[in-house]
């Protein structure tokens, strides 16, 4: 039940396009949909584990479908946008994470290098297993 | 900046009980002295040009958490915004963003005020001390780990500058958050659980989609987008625990 006062209160409501005023909205925007990016490649990734299943036929066919020029480019979309949720996740930890060695807080700098160097040991390690 | 000159300051104005329906822009122009802030400029305007002019304000020195508006579409303390760095103007001041405007520049924070109490920012004891055995105790580096938060002055800058809280007010919001989280960090303090199982509620900070405004617009440096994903991330290792571990929680 609202007040003859609170009922002459001016209410206003947000358009719906309120994220392109600001470019910091915009980015924010920007990485809210590169989930759906990552939701492609965790698709495409469950896809490659069923044709190696599958066997060797099913295998090539799924190599041919991910080298047509459109399924490329649209992965290099994919890719960009993948890069963007996660150099901003790993940039957002620090603020997230307070981690305290022997009663010490670690500087939010060492928490940051960690993260970025885990990454870096996780993709070198993907890479040898690709690549060697 | 020559003698004489004057800047013009687009001051929305909404007053229902005149039968206005909604706010509209009014210009005045006021003198752009170099030592002026908006609020001084605020201020001449009721002074000498329209004494029906209302906004709230206080201490004029950023304390007091009184005169946030919308300047130029950002939430800013009108007492810590210099009218030289927005000069060549116009200024556009409007009421903080997000929350009900009552007459124009004033808001209504009543929201606020319920939310702020149920998330129970005060010092909770399992059992109290009798007032005879003194106070209690901290150390310089117990204080540290939660100054930051209590140096909130509740201006309602980061409500003002949330897109979550404008979308939806059910959120509890970003100053309430911080202010809970600066008696979760309080050595002093043993309510941590009860407002654990507050905050991880619906509209609590699982609401938070961290666009990190509220952290931007603030002008006493407490980072409350910090502040809701620490407390998320206490929640998750809480449920996580309870989990694991269900003869472990209490």
């Amino acid at each position: 039940m609202i007040s003859p006062l609170e009922a002459r209160y001016y209410r206003r409501r947000m358009p719906l396009l309120w994220w392109v005023r600001r470019r910091t909205h915009a980015l924010f925007m920007a990485r809210e949909v590169s989930s759906l990016f990552v939701a492609l490649f965790v698709v495409e990734l469950l896809l490659l584990v069923r044709a190696v299943a599958r066997g060797a036929t099913a295998y090539e066919a799924f190599l041919d479908a991910m080298a047509r020029p459109a399924v490329i480019v649209v992965n290099l979309v994919a890719l960009a946008f993948v890069l963007l949720h996660a150099v901003t996740f790993a940039n957002l930890t620090p603020r997230a994470m307070i981690v305290r060695v022997r009663g010490r807080r670690v500087p939010s700098r060492a928490i940051l290098a960690s993260v970025y160097l885990g990454w870096l040991v996780v993709t070198a390690f993907l890479a040898w297993l690709v690549l060697a | 900046m020559a003698e004489g000159e004057h800047i013009t300051l687009r001051v929305a104005r909404y007053r229902p009980d005149e039968g206005e329906t909604e706010p509209t822009l009014a210009d005045y122009d006021v003198p752009l002295r170099r030592d002026w802030a908006i609020l001084d400029a605020l201020n001449y305007i009721k002074d000498e040009l329209d004494g029906t002019l209302s906004y709230r304000w206080s201490c004029r020195m950023g304390i007091c958490g009184s005169c946030g508006m919308m300047i130029d579409g950002e939430p800013r303390l009108t007492c810590a915004t210099f009218l030289t760095d927005l000069a060549p103007g116009p200024v556009r001041i409007e009421p903080l963003a997000n929350f009900p405007v009552i007459r124009d520049l004033i808001v209504d924070l009543t929201d606020f005020m319920h939310k702020l109490g149920r998330v129970k920012p005060w010092l909770i004891r399992d059992e109290e001390r009798p007032v005879e055995d003194g106070e209690y105790r901290q150390t310089p580096a117990q204080l540290d780990e939660f100054k930051q938060f209590s140096m909130c002055i509740n201006c309602m800058l980061c409500y003002a500058a949330c897109p979550v809280y404008g979308l939806d007010d059910s959120f509890v919001g970003p100053a309430a958050i911080a202010l809970a989280h600066r008696y979760d960090l309080d050595s002093r303090d043993e309510g941590d659980r009860q407002r654990l199982t507050i905050l991880s509620q619906p509209n609590g900070v699982w609401d938070c989609t961290f666009v990190g405004e509220c952290s931007a617009a603030c002008p006493k440096g407490v980072d409350p987008a910090g502040a809701i994903q620490q407390v998320k991330l206490a929640a998750a290792q809480e449920a996580l625990k309870s989990l694991l571990l269900p003869w472990r929680s209490r």
